[in-house]
């Protein structure tokens, strides 16, 4: 069963055939000619991600669905970043998040294991880089504070490449140190217990100011440096060439914009492949195993201990390397960026896409991205300018001067990812796209067309006792 | 569950004496460490004295200590009933400790604004913060049978994980919710417990001569409130369970949900009392907190319900007296680091790293004893 025939219904069917395929270009082409109108429009951004989601569900083979795809990602996006470079953020944001989602996807989803700290492990590759690609080496002795800055740096901007490999292998060392002591602890316990360490680590990034100064407390270390553009990138004539198809002067920060996009996408792009090679490998089948049924998969000779600990290394490493790309890209980190509501938000993605769905996570980061960065912020933005204005509220006849900016829908994030999760686990919890093994154990009574034998296969056997 | 008489006395003696144990204990046996540890590291001090300034320190770190774990204990009485009965993480019972603050110091600064706490004495006093904290019951209560009966009785049965995934986002969504009534209404979302009464005058207790100094044990009369409050509610709470056809009802249903619906006991309805009696009680200490820390905030109750999680669990989950030793250990524990952490470090590590303790007792305790201080079999089921 592949998702396209699940996901099957009327709709789609239009989009099967040359025809559809057509049909579905049509749709890209419209989306893009809506954004080249206006680059800025929120419903621009909305349109192309709905052209993106429409062309993963249409039947069509997968080469012109790639095709279809990477058309719209590594074309159309780039073209309109140039002239609106926060629709390229939104991307690089989107990446960063897929790729987080995914890792946590490996822990949560193959093996099972709820972790509510998994922000922690994309803090230690952010601050890995902050510390060493910023200059906050030599302020080690001083107290926290905006430190004058100086001309060179301890380690030279090139030093970004060999700290994604290091950034890797310091989350998934953490991954490991935090695994072994709840290797014991399942569901619940572990939940919390990761919570914990989620906070600890926060708590240490506030407090490492002190006795030496490693974290500049809340403050947070700036400015850390950007790998170097390779030379043709920013010559002159390059950047006189784009701001004539832009309409508006290029400069090499503007490029940099366009860099950590396609960085951003080529690490999820290999995250996607590792993840999806995992799902399919042994390892992957043992974390299945040990996410239905510990005590049997034991019994089948899965190595428990160390099963899990891969699985939180594994998991750990895609958002270290995640991190130290982070770090780069906004020149800045502090410990508010790794709160609970992140670690929480990367679960909303994961159980948003559907647990263990690769296809389904990517698309959970990216509605709970544009929602958080996109949609949110619009709305503030609508109501501040209505604020500004003298009408009145619609129903309540009171002026929306009056309203208290403390009613910002940006700032209610948590509201949002609340009803969420409550919506999804009560009435669709394998997810939107949820992957096949969930869909089969959630919704047995609509399974008609699958044998028996696979389902009595798939399920565990405590969950069909409760059947 | 075996029949037998039920002395009323004795049930309200046992926890009372039992309170007792553990305060005495837990209390003894970490000023010890601390005062060992505080011998130890006097010859790396010569600009003060530290055994001198923990000594000095001492009885007020106990006082505090004692108040909050009182208040642990209470709060981990909602964690640990529902755990026992449904086996499920209340990830926001925090949150209805924040609803009943909320509810109790509204009332209070409604009070406040009638002019009424301006002139209260103590009894007068007493009574208005009762009533505070009888609204903060009745609203956390109410809140958690809702919650109970929206988003976990659906949930019943599903896999582990589905309950708890809801839970936080329940937990999540009170947050704001609240957030966002304080916001439209009052214009910010936080709110201040008011002055009132004679509670920060202090009793003094008695005096030591410390090398000549006279230094004076005293005691707060908000304390004293804290602690009875406290001392109240779990009495109350041990005679409910262990002494009442319901509390017996809430056992039976904890020990096997079939055979007591095959006795004739509306399982639903006494899954949603305990949801009732927790969140009340979560409630009440929400209204204590408020009163011993001043401000109230949507995100305040999600680190105390950590916390109290953690009593919990180092008591042993599932049991009401294992959660008042947890409760009363972790918040001595909580104000002795607090008060000595930075004295010993010179200052190195600060008060802030009383949460790691928290959370690092926790991760010890479930490795080396999941079952917990007084649990007896293990406690994690598949």
């Amino acid at each position: 069963m592949s998702a396209q025939a699940t996901s099957t219904n009327r709709f789609l069917q239009i989009f099967s055939g040359p025809f559809g395929a057509l049909l579905a270009l049509l749709y890209a082409v419209g989306v893009t000619y809506v954004l080249t109108l206006d680059p800025r429009s929120l419903l621009g951004r909305l349109l192309l991600f709905s052209a993106l989601a429409l062309i993963y569900f249409i039947p069509q083979r997968p080469a012109v669905k790639f095709l279809l795809g990477a058309m719209l990602v590594l074309m159309v996006v780039p073209a309109i970043g140039l002239r609106n470079p926060f629709l390229l953020e939104i991307g690089f944001q989107v990446a960063v998040f897929a790729t987080l989602a995914l890792g946590l996807n490996v822990v949560v989803g193959f093996a099972g294991l709820l972790d509510l700290g998994y922000i922690a492990f994309f803090a230690v590759g952010a601050y890995l880089w902050a510390f060493f690609g910023s200059q906050q080496i030599w302020h080690v002795d001083e107290p926290p504070g905006t430190f004058t800055v100086y001309a060179t740096f301890p380690f030279a901007a090139w030093w970004f490449w060999l700290f994604i490999p290091l950034g890797i292998l310091a989350a998934a060392g953490m991954g490991i140190i935090l695994g072994f002591p709840v290797l014991r602890l399942r569901g619940d316990y572990l939940a919390i217990v990761t919570l914990g360490f989620g906070e600890v680590i926060r708590v240490l990034a506030n407090n490492l100011d002190k006795p030496i100064n490693l974290t500049n407390g809340p403050q947070g270390i700036t400015p850390i440096q950007r790998p170097p553009l390779p030379e043709f990138l920013t010559s002159p004539e390059l950047l006189a060439t784009l701001s004539r198809w832009a309409g508006r002067p290029i400069n090499a920060n503007d490029v940099y914009g366009f860099f950590f996009y396609f960085l951003g996408l080529l690490i999820l792009g290999f995250t996607i492949i590792i993840a999806r090679r995992l799902d399919r490998s042994k390892l992957g089948r043992s974390w299945t195993a040990i996410r239905e049924d510990d005590v049997a998969a034991v019994a089948m000779g899965v190595p428990l201990r160390r099963t899990k600990l891969t699985a939180f290394a594994i998991g750990a490493a895609f958002s270290g390397a995640m991190g130290v790309l982070y770090a780069a890209n906004r020149t800045f980190v502090s410990p508010e960026t790794f709160s609970l509501t992140a670690s929480i938000s990367i679960l909303v993605m994961v159980i948003l896409g559907g647990l263990g769905s690769i296809p389904g996570v990517v698309m959970g980061a990216a509605v709970v991205t544009l929602l958080n960065i996109d949609i949110l912020q619009s709305l503030s933005l609508q109501l501040s300018s209505l604020r500004q204005g003298p009408d009145l509220i619609p129903l309540l006849g009171i002026p929306w001067k009056e309203l208290p900016t403390q009613l910002d829908p940006a700032r209610y994030q948590r509201f949002f990812f609340g009803l969420l999760l409550i919506l999804m686990m009560i009435f669709r919890p394998e997810g939107m796209v949820p992957a096949e093994r969930a869909r089969l154990e959630l919704h047995e009574e609509e399974g008609e067309a699958i044998p028996d034998a696979e389902l009595e296969g798939d399920l565990a056997p405590d969950e069909k006792l409760a059947d | 569950m075996h029949l037998r008489r039920v002395n009323p006395f004795k049930e309200i003696l046992r926890p009372l004496g039992q309170l007792l144990i553990f305060i005495a204990g837990s209390a003894v046996v970490i000023s010890a460490i601390t005062l060992l540890l505080a011998v130890l590291l006097r010859p790396t001090r010569i600009d003060i004295d530290i055994l001198q300034t923990t000594l000095v320190l001492l009885p007020q770190v106990l006082i505090d200590g004692i108040t909050l774990g009182f208040m642990y204990a209470i709060i981990a009485m909602g964690y640990t009933m529902v755990y026992g009965v449904l086996e499920f993480i209340n990830f926001a019972h925090g949150e209805f400790v924040m609803f009943g603050a909320f509810a109790g110091v509204e009332l209070l600064i409604w009070l406040n604004a009638q002019g009424m706490l301006k002139t209260a004495e103590l009894g007068l006093a007493l009574v208005w913060i009762t009533l505070a904290v009888l609204l903060g019951m009745v609203v956390a209560g109410s809140l958690a049978v809702t919650t109970e009966r929206l988003a976990y009785r659906p949930l019943r049965g599903a896999p582990r994980l589905v309950p708890l995934i809801a839970a936080i986002g329940v937990s999540f969504l009170l947050q704001d919710t609240m957030r966002f009534l304080q916001s439209a209404i009052n214009g910010d979302f936080y709110r201040t417990f008011p002055e009132f009464g004679p509670f920060a005058q202090r009793l003094t207790l008695f005096t030591v001569d410390m090398n000549g100094r006279p230094i004076d044990v005293a005691i707060q009369y908000k304390a004293i409130m804290l602690i009875a409050f406290g001392v109240v509610m779990l009495v109350a709470l041990n005679y409910l369970v262990n002494a009442t056809r319901l509390g017996k009802a809430i056992r039976s249903v904890a020990q096997d949900q079939k055979t007591a619906a095959l006795m004739g006991i509306d399982v639903n309805r006494i899954i949603a009392l305990t949801f009732l009696i927790g969140g009340a009680l979560g409630g009440a200490a929400g209204v204590l907190w408020a009163f011993r820390f001043t401000r109230v905030d949507p995100y305040m109750g999600f680190i105390p319900g950590l916390k109290a999680f953690t009593a919990a669990v180092l008591g042993g989950i599932g049991s009401i007296v294992g959660a008042m030793l947890g409760g009363m250990v972790l918040g001595l524990l909580e104000s002795f680091s607090a008060a000595y952490f930075s004295i010993f470090s010179r200052g190195a590590f600060g008060a802030e790293y009383k949460d790691i303790f928290a959370f690092g007792i926790l991760i010890l305790v479930l490795i080396f004893r999941p079952q917990g201080l007084l649990g007896g079999k293990t406690t994690q089921k598949a």
